[in-house]
């Protein structure tokens, strides 16, 4: 049929035995780092045309008059759109809030917004038909910040709200705005012997997935389409684009493609609905490719934050109460800002105990670049600000900052400003204790033995900036706290299906679901899992597409947890169903049949005292077992809109990190020397994979704290789109990361785990941040940290 | 778009004397890039991979002739010892990849003020080897630069190499990024000691709309060691010479604020860069005065 490049289902023979806890390689792992994977970029089918999107050039302009004849005579193009061709009344999309237009409508409103769509025979043809396009644009007044955004006569980045927050928030360029209120912050103050109040700034950080956005959609014969995409979440996808395309659910099928990294980046639409369109108006397979640049417009980004906070503490070290306003710059389009907001809200406290708090947190509508999900999710920006509150608090005690953070840690039982009690191991003192007591790298590494130096230890590296000269080292750190899984009353369930069949002689378990791997190792996991619960070795993991339930999103640090689950739960399911079938053909053989607790293990029925008691090949014969359910984790509620109270989250998780670095004072170069790191993960399914995220999340929150900054101009534009001005970290500016991984078990989740993937974002940053102001003595209000801040230049 | 192939230099020559408007291709490690983000569409593509000779160095009595296209990595493996300098800029160039195709012709040719090998080649001091069908000219480097990614090529001139100065003293180069590889220049500095005639030299790169000496600091320090008699006497740069140089280094560039740094940024970090540059050469001039006493 054409479609080359597709994924194909991965068989671990029996060669992989790993069952849980075992440190089993991926499927995926050889093919990637030989470079033989099959990314959606590669997608391929003969015939096929290429996508190309228009985009403004402007951050907020009306479209005065926008034609697309001379495109359209090029030689080679098939077609062109526009919001007038859109086939339905449904124009608009969006995760919460519909707002987002498939094309823009008489408007634009963000740098890159898309305007128009070609489709050619060739690349380079569809690029320079794009070119063709007329569009008169009308320049507006940006809104760029909570100032212009609320002033008297700021324009409306949307008008006639009609979305379900619009009626709480105090402006309609407020997306969304949630206080939590708990105790009473203004008694509680006036007990406090110290107050200290600081305001921070988070810059807008990006996903930077090394895979660009990519997808190719092909017309079916029924008058569907089927689509092969790199994304996060097959069925919220498939639930906005069918509406647009005029389409039942069921003619728009979706399989996921080879995804080069997501990190929250992929959670909102980017080319999906455009390239369908083109093929449903052409008639032919159409691919849609981003390059880097685009890619800068083709995702939202992590939201830039300003904080206010004020904290009070006792001589003895223990917090009186909290205060805090967090205004985020949601950009143009909703995205999932609300959520957004919601942790920000409801973390921003940190992983303490604060009986008394008084919180608001918001999300702006401007014409900045829109910002959504990113790896952390309003929980880095609020971690940022509190762990600097606390060396402050700490500082002005004259205390430790360790020790003033274990005094006031939490454990479980705790309860959060929401209301909601801990009611699982919450290790937050031992974390740190753990992460203080590792051993600490040596200094002066850069001295070698003949009197030399060793540019390559120092800040700048082989740049040769310093031969030592105005290094400084510091140590600095910090914790943090991030939910996991989806929040505040959100039915987040997921959905497997698991079939065990006897092929040549032996068991294999065949394992389907819509999780979107995005790298993150959950088909290794789910191999694992099945290898477990059924005591086969033989897995196979189906690609992940539409023609089974939904698996919700590879976001939240939800998918070992709730994916995982519903792998659990349905071989359990499959489990039962082999021994009931047992129990038919062989319960006369053995009395055990009837009495004792049953296992499967190694490819048989065994008791728990391990007696044999038949082969499965012998049980299932010639028959399969295939059963697809769903599966949910302990219900959430929404935080009540004025005093945020509720039991909004599914579960929470704690990292700590110790950071040394060593900077060059003079010149305001950081290196980081060792970035350690301490996180409970309540069971390491896979320690490998575990291992993995830490030092990756650890690695991305090295990047936000001194390099990592989409830069917007005074009109709203992006100024570094591409990898030559958006820096992130390369393997010389990563530093060791040693890890010391705790599990102690949540007993309400599967198998006592705990998501592990956001956690080491958060506390990253501030450690790195605590650790230059302790070697510069500078306050450092900001991330990224600049050079220009270090020098005062 | 035509791509042409030369087999030799000369037919090399004749296809740009021919086609004036062709781009030069050598490693391409900026054309490509320049293409693939359509900043640049060429109607003829000169393909200089196949004209070995520009892959070939000699060392001369006095002077290297580097072949424009010899890759960096080249240059740190073996011509450490005569071009410290360059090699020291070579090391901080991209990447092993970007390292192993880019060559110090082509970031002639780019004429970036960014690009890395500027400083030492106006440190050390070289001249560019232009050759068309009319003739060859050699075009001291800092004649060279003559506006943002300009140069003094004709049309139908090809840079055949680089005459640099072999190192007579000391050579440092620094340059500031914000992370510790792959990454252009925010600013960077180099300094070569000549001994032999007593006289000093300095790059700037990335502070000025090319690159530049700071000729008015060179002729300070110049003027400083021999009035302090420092050449001979052994003794270390006193402070006020070497802060005094930075500042006229500082003074020398013409930096502006963009994405990657501030203005003001820039002309404080060629301070400290000039101070510690002329410190680790001095040192080393010392040292190597001493072992030579010794010897
Ligand atoms: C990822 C990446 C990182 C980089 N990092 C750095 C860095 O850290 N520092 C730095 O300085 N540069 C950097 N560059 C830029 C580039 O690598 C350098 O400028 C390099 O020196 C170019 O050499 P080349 O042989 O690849 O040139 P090419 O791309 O082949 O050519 C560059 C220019 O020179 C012209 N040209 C080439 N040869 C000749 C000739 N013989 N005669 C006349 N004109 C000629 C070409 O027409 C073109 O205009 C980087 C580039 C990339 C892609």
């Amino acid at each position: 049929m054409g479609v080359t490049r597709t994924p194909t289902p991965t068989t671990q023979g029996s060669e992989t035995t790993g069952g849980i806890g075992e440190s089993t390689l991926r499927p995926d792992g050889v093919l990637k780092t030989t470079g033989e994977f099959a990314y959606a970029s590669d997608l391929w089918h003969e015939d096929m045309l290429w996508g190309h999107t228009l985009r403004s050039p402007h951050a907020h302009a009306e479209i005065v008059s926008l034609d697309v004849s001379r495109a359209l005579a090029q030689p080679g193009v098939y077609a062109v759109l526009t919001y007038d061709d859109l086939p339905t009344d449904v124009r608009h999309y969006g995760l919460e809030i519909q707002d987002t237009p498939v094309l823009a409508h008489g408007r634009v409103r963000h740098h890159g917004e898309p305007v128009a769509l070609v489709a050619a025979d060739h690349p380079e043809t569809a690029r320079r038909a794009a070119a063709k396009i007329r569009v008169e644009y009308r320049q507006l007044p940006v809104v760029v910040d909570e100032a212009t955004a609320t002033a008297p006569d700021a324009p409306l980045i949307h008008e006639g709200r009609t979305d379900h927050h619009s009626g709480h928030v105090p402006h309609p360029n407020v997306v969304h705005r949630q206080p939590i209120v708990r105790g009473d912050a203004d008694a509680a103050a006036r007990r406090a012997d110290v107050i200290v109040t600081g305001d921070y700034e988070v810059g807008m950080q990006d996903q930077a997935f090394l895979g660009p956005e990519s997808g190719l959609a092909v017309p079916a014969e029924d008058g569907g389409v089927d689509l092969y995409i790199a994304t996060q979440w097959l069925h919220a996808d498939l639930r906005q684009i069918a509406p647009v395309l005029g389409l039942p659910e069921e003619k728009v099928r979706m399989t996921l493609s080879g995804v080069g990294g997501a990190f929250g980046g992929r959670e909102d639409l980017s080319m999906q609905i455009h390239a369908c369109l083109l093929a449903l108006r052409t008639g032919k397979p159409v691919k849609m490719v981003y390059n880097r640049f685009e890619s800068f417009f083709g995702h939202v980004h992590r939201h830039p934050a300003t904080l206010h906070y004020e904290h009070g503490a006792t001589r003895d070290g223990k917090i009186t109460h909290m205060r805090c306003r967090i205004v985020l710059d949601g950009g143009a389009y909703a995205s999932s800002s609300p959520a957004v907001v919601g942790n920000a809200s409801s973390l921003s406290a940190g992983p303490y105990v604060i009986d008394d708090v008084d919180i608001e947190a918001l999300a702006l509508y401007t014409n900045n670049p829109p910002c959504g999900a990113m790896r952390g999710f309003g929980a880095v920006q609020a971690c940022f600000a509190y762990e600097a509150q606390m060396d402050k608090l700490a500082a002005a005690l004259g205390m430790d900052p360790v020790e003033f953070r274990r005094l006031n840690a939490m454990s479980q039982g705790a309860v959060m400003p929401t209301g909601q009690v801990v009611d699982s191991p919450a290790p937050v003192a031992e974390l740190l204790r753990r992460v203080k007591a590792m051993p600490m790298p040596p200094e002066r590494e850069w001295e070698s033995a003949g009197g030399g130096v060793d540019v390559r230890a120092l800040p700048g590296g082989l740049s040769n900036t310093t031969h030592g000269e105005g290094v400084v080292r510091g140590v600095g750190y910090a914790v943090g706290i991030k939910n996991v899984g989806f929040s505040e009353g959100f039915d987040d369930y997921s959905t497997a299906r698991v079939r065990l069949e006897v092929i040549a002689g032996e068991p294999v378990a065949t394992v389907h679901t819509a999780m979107a791997e995005v790298g993150q190792g959950g088909v290794t996991v789910h191999a694992q899992i099945a290898r477990t619960e059924l005591g086969v070795t033989q897995v196979t993991i189906d690609p992940a597409d539409t023609r089974v339930g939904s698996a919700g999103s590879t976001s939240a640090s939800r998918q070992t947890y709730v994916t995982g689950g519903a792998v659990r739960h349905t071989c359990q399911a499959v489990r039962e169903r082999v021994l009931e079938l047992g129990r038919a053909k062989l319960g006369t053989h053995h009395p055990a049949w009837a009495t004792a607790e049953l296992l499967l293990e190694s490819g048989k029925v065994v008791t728990d005292d391990g007696e044999v008691l038949a082969g499965l090949a012998e049980v299932l014969g010639d028959e399969a077992i295939d059963i697809e359910r769903e599966w949910r984790h302990r219900p959430t509620e929404p935080f009540d809109l004025r005093t945020g109270q509720g039991r909004g989250h599914v579960q929470y998780s704690f990292a700590a990190h110790r950071a040394v670095v060593d900077v060059d004072t003079e010149l305001g170069l950081v290196k980081v020397v060792e970035l350690a790191c301490a996180q409970d993960v309540g069971k390491a399914l896979n320690p490998l994979s575990v291992v993995g995220q830490i030092q990756g999340g650890t690695t991305q929150g090295l990047g936000l704290a001194v390099m990592e900054e989409i830069l917007v101009s005074d009109r709203a534009t992006v100024r570094n789109p591409s990898f030559t001005d958006y820096l992130i970290p390369t393997i010389l500016d990563t530093p060791p990361i040693p890890v010391d991984v705790l599990e102690l078990a949540d007993d309400h989740a599967p198998y006592g785990l705990r998501g592990v993937g956001e956690a080491p974002t958060l506390s990253s940053t501030p450690a790195v941040v605590a650790a230059i102001r302790a070697a510069t003595g500078l306050a450092l209000r900001r991330v990224p940290v600049r050079p220009e801040n270090l020098t005062g230049t | 778009m035509d791509f042409l192939r030369p087999a030799t230099w000369e037919e090399a020559l004749a296809a740009k004397a021919e086609h004036p408007t062709a781009v030069p291709i050598a490693g391409g490690t900026d054309v490509m890039v320049e293409i693939n983000f359509d900043h640049r569409r060429p109607d003829v593509l000169l393909d200089l991979n196949r004209v070995v000779d520009l892959y070939e160095w000699e060392v001369g009595e006095e002077t290297v002739r580097l072949g424009a296209a010899v890759p960096y990595t080249r240059v740190i493996e073996a011509l450490g010892r005569e071009l410290p300098g360059l090699a020291l800029a070579a090391r901080t160039v991209g990447s092993p990849q970007i390292r192993n195709r880019g060559s110090v012709g082509g970031n002639l040719g780019a004429a970036s003020p960014a690009g890395d090998s500027h400083p030492p080649l106006l440190a050390a001091g070289a001249e560019v080897e232009a050759v068309s069908v009319r003739g060859t000219r050699l075009i001291p480097v800092e004649e060279f630069y003559t506006g943002v990614k300009r140069n003094a090529l004709a049309p139908d001139e090809l840079i055949r190499a680089v005459h640099i100065a072999k190192a007579d003293g000391p050579q440092q180069f620094s340059k500031v990024g914000t992370r510790n590889a792959m990454v252009i220049a925010v600013c960077a500095f180099g300094l070569a000691l000549h001994p032999a005639t007593r006289t000093v030299r300095t790059g700037i790169g990335s502070a000025a709309p090319t690159p530049v000496r700071a000729g008015t600091a060179e002729e300070f320090l110049t003027a400083a060691l021999e009035e302090e008699g420092l050449w001979d006497s052994g003794r270390t740069v006193p402070p006020s010479v070497a802060r005094q140089f930075a500042d006229l280094v500082a003074a020398c560039a013409s930096p502006i604020d963009d994405v990657r740094g501030s203005a003001a940024y820039r002309r404080h970090a060629l301070r400290v860069m000039a101070r510690r540059t002329l410190g680790w050469t001095w040192d080393e001039y010392l040292g190597n005065e001493r072992s030579a006493r010794c010897a």
